[in-house]
Order: C-alpha cells, then structure tokens, then sequence
C-alpha cells in the first residue's frame, strides 16, 4: 500500500486534470447537445486559447492581475473565433449528414493547428504562474502549488455558473428547448441561428478559458488538440453526449482512473480510460447520466 | 460514351501500374507504391462508409492490427511473407469481429465513437507493450518478402528489392480489389446497399440487418488488415501512430475526396492525396493547412468528390451533345 499522503497527491492532481477536462469537455457536450454535432475542433480551440494566453501575456505581462486578463482576453478572442466560424462555414452544414458534419469539424483541426504552427511556431511556449499562486502548501504531507488549489475551487465555481445560466436565466431556457425542439423553438419566435452562434461562442469560451488556465501548469505545444480531445471525447461519453452534470462526473472518474492508474499499473492507464468509454458505451451508450437520444 | 464504357479500365490501369518501375525513377516507385496500398485501405473503408452507411472513426485500428501482424511474424519469427499476409486479413478480421459485434448495436454518432474507442484501445495497447510491440519507437527494420527465388526465373531477374516488392503489392492489391468489387456487386453487397438507404425497410423485409453490417464490418476490417500488412513492409517499419485516430480521419478524406458513392472513387481519392501531398509538401511545410482548406472546399463545393463531380460533368457533357 502506497503512503496515505501520496495517494492524497495523486487524488488532487486527478482531481485538478478533472477541473480542465471538464471546462473543454463541457463545451464539447454543449454543442452536441444542442446542435447534435461532434466538434473535433474543439480541442484545437482549448490549444489555441493555451497560445492566446501565451501571447496576451507577452503584450501585457503577468504582474498585478494582467494574467487574468491575458487569460479572460484570451477566452474572449476564441469565443469570438468560434462565433466567426459558426457564422461562416459551420452554419451550413446543420441537417447534412454526419460524416460531412465531422470532417468539416476535422478540417477546422487542420487548419487552425497548422495556422498556430505559422504564428507560434513548434516551440513550447511556457506561461509563468501569476503572482500570489506561485508558492505550494504542504497538505497532509503532500505538496500542493497553489494555481492547482485555486484552479479546484474555480473549476467547480464555472461548473455552478454554467449550470445557472442553463438552468435560471432566459437564454439558459432557450438553450436547452433547442436542444430537445429546434422547429417548435424555432415556431414559437426564437431565432434558433442566432441560439445557435451564442451556444458556439459560449462553448468556444469555454475551451479557449481552459486552455487559458492550464498554460502556467502545462507547456503549450503543438499536437496538444489531438490529445485531448479523445479525452474530452472520453469524459462525454462517459457522462452522456449532452449532460452537463454528466459531462462532471465524467470529468471526475476520468481523472483519477488516470491518476490511480498510473499509480497502481503505469502501462495500462490510458489503456484503462478508453475500455471505460467502450465500456459505456456497450453497456449504456446515452452515458452514466445522459438520456437516450430518440 | 459506349465504347468507352466498355473498355476494362481496371485492367489497363493495372497494366500502366506494372510499367511505373521500368519508365519511373526509384522514388516514383516508392510514390506508386504508397499509392496503391492507400487505394486499398480507402476502399475497404468505404465498404462501410459508402456502401453500408455506417461512419466508421477508427478504421486505422484494423490497418494497424494488420501492420503490426505481419510485422511481427516477418521480423521476431522470420515466417515467410505468404503466410504472414493473410495473417494479417485474419486476424484484423478477427479483431473486427469482436469489436463489430458491439459496434453494429449503435446507431450513427454513438457507432462512430465505439469504433473510436476501440481504436484508440488499439493504439494504447500498441503504445505501450513494449516487449511485442516496441511501444512508442514502434518496430523499425521490417524484412522485405524473400525475392530470391523469383529474380533467379528468366524474365524476371534485374529489379531492385523495392520493384518487387512495388510487383507484389499491385498483384495483391489487384486481388483484393477484385474480391471487393465482387462483394459489393454481390446479392450481399446489394443488401448493404438497401441497409444504408433504409435500415429500417430491410428489418421489415426479414433482412437481420445487425448481422449483414457485422459482415460488413468484418470485411472492411479484413482488407484494411491487408493493406496494413503491404504497408508496414513498405514503410520498413510498424509505428504506434499507425492505429492513432487522426489516420482514421486521413482515410476518410480520401474517400471522401474520391466519392463514396462510386467502387473506385476512394482509389482515386487515395491517387489524387498522396500526388497533391507530394506536391504541396515540395512547396510548403504546411500541407495540413492545405489540407483542411481542400476538405472544406470538398465539402461546401463537391460533395460527392471527384468521382462524384466527375459523373456530373459527364452527364452535363452527354445532354448538351444530345440536345
């Protein structure tokens, strides 16, 4: 049996990878729970939210405050970005099949990470933490930084705030009756098209926000969209396509697998994650908290 | 039109294939090769995708597995190439018949992502079984198939290893491409056909469409398996990124690039990508890129892909002569 305070370390990091996976994840799950399409770009709008922040941080520097605003500014230009593209292009592939749907997504991939490539070149970029969360505490004989407690009490901050906004406001409602009527929605005087630019530009804040975050703690590189978005695949299936405590749960169970797996049997963790995925989705493809699609 | 109709075109495209060694320099060789092993994994996916309608996103496993088959038996167990081909057929087969048994359950985006996760299995364990598979650094230095024999007969001697090997592919490539047509012209490749317009009407008619897709699942794992095995000896070596979901992806451009509503549109496909890849990448490094810009054209533009586009034209053609 490995030390108590070490399985508490590993914990909390599973719980702090929890905290992002769930920030893209989220965002993934939004957008196919409303406009039904699998967006494989958004794990390339999480990197260049990641390389946002890299480069508002060089214009602004990282004292005082300035790198939560290098990091809001940097949400904000992706969720811009998504809102461009959804306007555009993506707009016109709602009731195309889903091949079209998917392969247009996975064009987004090539183009946006490859034009990161032109702009930010293939060197990692590094993020340094921002004033006040640079140090670490011991907790229960483990030492824990900072940015990763503070991003476990955000994490769960932006999972409530999503969830009002869903669950009490009026573009909460809309949101979620598109999700289940687009045309009695559509009947009833709501514009749909524009519901579904803002449910692209909140899920693209979403992504670029993590992304944001996670570059103090993670170097930005070239290739991190394709990683994580079979991860954030995995957490969505996990929870069920379109649930959004779900999409949290799921978020959770997948980051300690990953964490105690890589304890107990390094070799297999991530062999352990994507069988969970098969797994659930044998056993109950609308996932742990989802809803059979009709 | 019908003499042109009439000639053999999969012939005579076979026998140009045959002279690339004797008019093209080595790397020509190397290109038609690449070539014609993607034809045939581009085509055993659209045995799924465009005859049988189901959007697979981890057909790479079955390449993969297939790879790393007869990799493994040519390399670590120096088994002759004419068993360790089939093996591959088999036992990329078998792997599709174990992970299609659950995948045909799904319907549309929840089938797409149990292929997925079973591919992305693949590739972990791939990545990680160091001790068989090499893990991370793959398995470089694949043999190349035993020439010595057939250069030793008159007519044949005088080409390098990398020629008989380009000979080798396009015979079993012809073959298989040949088998496949044969299955998608069959009662049985009929039926796929009527599952992918209406699955539902095929149920009604007593058809047990579960199973038909499994079958057709194992087949399209079978020759990508094939393809897999041509490719990793091509490539000298097998790598875990073989089975990595962005190859999935890439098979899928070329056929949709190609057209999958016609049998050899995703080999045109396979010809027209790896011809602009060759081109582009002379230009620039950023070939993604333009990639991603050629897809998105594909889909906004030619949606049923060059074969589609290409039918199109023709027709346009055959009215205004008539008229």
């Amino acid at each position: 049996m490995p030390d108590p305070s070490f399985v508490f370390a590993q914990s909390l990091s599973g719980l702090t990878a929890a905290m992002f996976l769930f920030l893209i994840a989220s965002g993934l799950s939004l957008i196919f729970g409303v406009l039904r399409v699998l967006n494989f770009a958004h794990g390339t709008f999480y990197m260049l939210g990641a390389y946002a922040a890299y480069q508002f941080v060089q214009w602004l520097g990282v004292g005082g405050g300035k790198f939560w605003l290098a990091a809001l500014c940097a949400a904000m230009a992706i969720a811009a970005l998504g809102g461009i593209v959804e306007r555009l292009l993506f707009r016109h592939l709602y009731g195309k099949e889903e091949l079209y749907q998917l392969l247009f997504t996975y064009a987004l991939v090539l183009i946006l990470s490859d034009g990161a490539k032109m702009i930010w070149g293939t060197q990692q970029k590094s993020v340094s933490r921002p004033p006040g969360l640079t140090g670490s505490s011991m907790l229960f004989g483990a030492t824990i930084p900072h940015y990763n407690l503070f991003i476990l009490l955000l994490g769960p901050a932006i999972a409530l705030t999503v969830w009002f906004v869903l669950q009490r406001t009026r573009a909460g409602r809309f949101i979620r009756a598109a999700a289940l009527d687009r045309e009695t929605l559509g009947a009833l005087g709501v514009n749909v098209n524009a519901l579904y630019t803002w449910v692209f530009v909140i899920a693209s804040f979403l992504g670029g926000l993590g992304g944001a975050l996670i570059s103090p703690m993670r170097a930005t590189t070239p290739g991190m969209d394709t990683e994580i978005i079979v991860e954030a695949f995995v957490v969505v299936v996990i929870g069920g396509l379109g649930s959004f405590w779900g999409t949290f749960l799921g978020a959770l169970i997948y980051g300690q697998v990953l964490s105690f797996g890589i304890l107990f049997f390094p070799r297999f963790s991530i062999f352990a994650v994507f069988a969970l995925m098969a797994g659930v989705l044998i056993i109950r493809p609308w996932g742990l908290l989802g809803r059979p699609l009709k | 039109m019908g003499l042109l109709a009439r000639v053999p075109w999969g012939l005579v495209i076979l026998a140009a294939a045959f002279f690339v060694p004797a008019v093209g320099s080595r790397f020509y060789v190397f290109l038609a090769n690449d070539i014609v092993i993607w034809a045939l994994f581009a085509t055993s996916l659209n045995l799924l995708v465009g005859v049988t309608g189901l959007v697979s996103f981890g057909h790479a496993a079955y390449f993969g597995i297939g790879a790393y088959t007869t990799g493994l038996l040519m390399k670590k167990l120096a088994v002759p190439f004419l068993l360790a081909f089939p093996a591959a057929g088999l036992l990329a087969g078998g792997f599709a018949l174990f992970f299609g048994f659950f995948c045909v359950r799904l319907t549309r985006i929840y089938f797409a992502m149990l292929t997925l996760a079973f591919a992305q299995i693949v590739w972990a364990i791939c990545f990680k079984w160091n001790e068989v598979t090499g893990g991370e650094q793959g398995m470089p230095e694949i043999p190349y198939p035993d020439f010595d024999r057939i250069a030793a007969l008159p007519l044949l001697g005088g080409w390098r290893t990398a020629e008989y090997f380009y000979f080798l592919t396009l015979i079993a490539v012809a073959v298989c491409l040949w088998l496949l047509r044969r299955i998608v012209g069959s009662p049985f490749g009929r039926m796929l056909t009527t599952i992918r317009e209406n699955a539902e009407r095929a149920e009604f008619i007593g058809v047990n469409v579960r199973r038909y897709e499994l079958a057709a699942f194992v087949l399209a794992g079978a020759f990508a398996g094939l393809a897999g095995g041509l490719f990793g000896i091509f490539n000298r070596g097998v790598f875990p990124d073989f089975a990595y979901w962005t190859k999935s992806s890439e098979v899928l451009i070329m056929t949709l690039l190609g057209g999958m509503g016609t049998f050899y549109g995703p080999a045109l496909g396979a010809l027209v990508l790896i011809l602009l890849n060759q081109q582009i990448t002379s230009y620039t490094e950023y070939w993604p890129f333009v990639l991603g810009v050629i897809l998105v054209v594909l889909l906004f533009v030619f949606p049923g892909g060059l074969a589609g586009a290409a039918q199109a034209a023709a027709r346009r053609l055959g009215g205004a002569r008539r008229a």
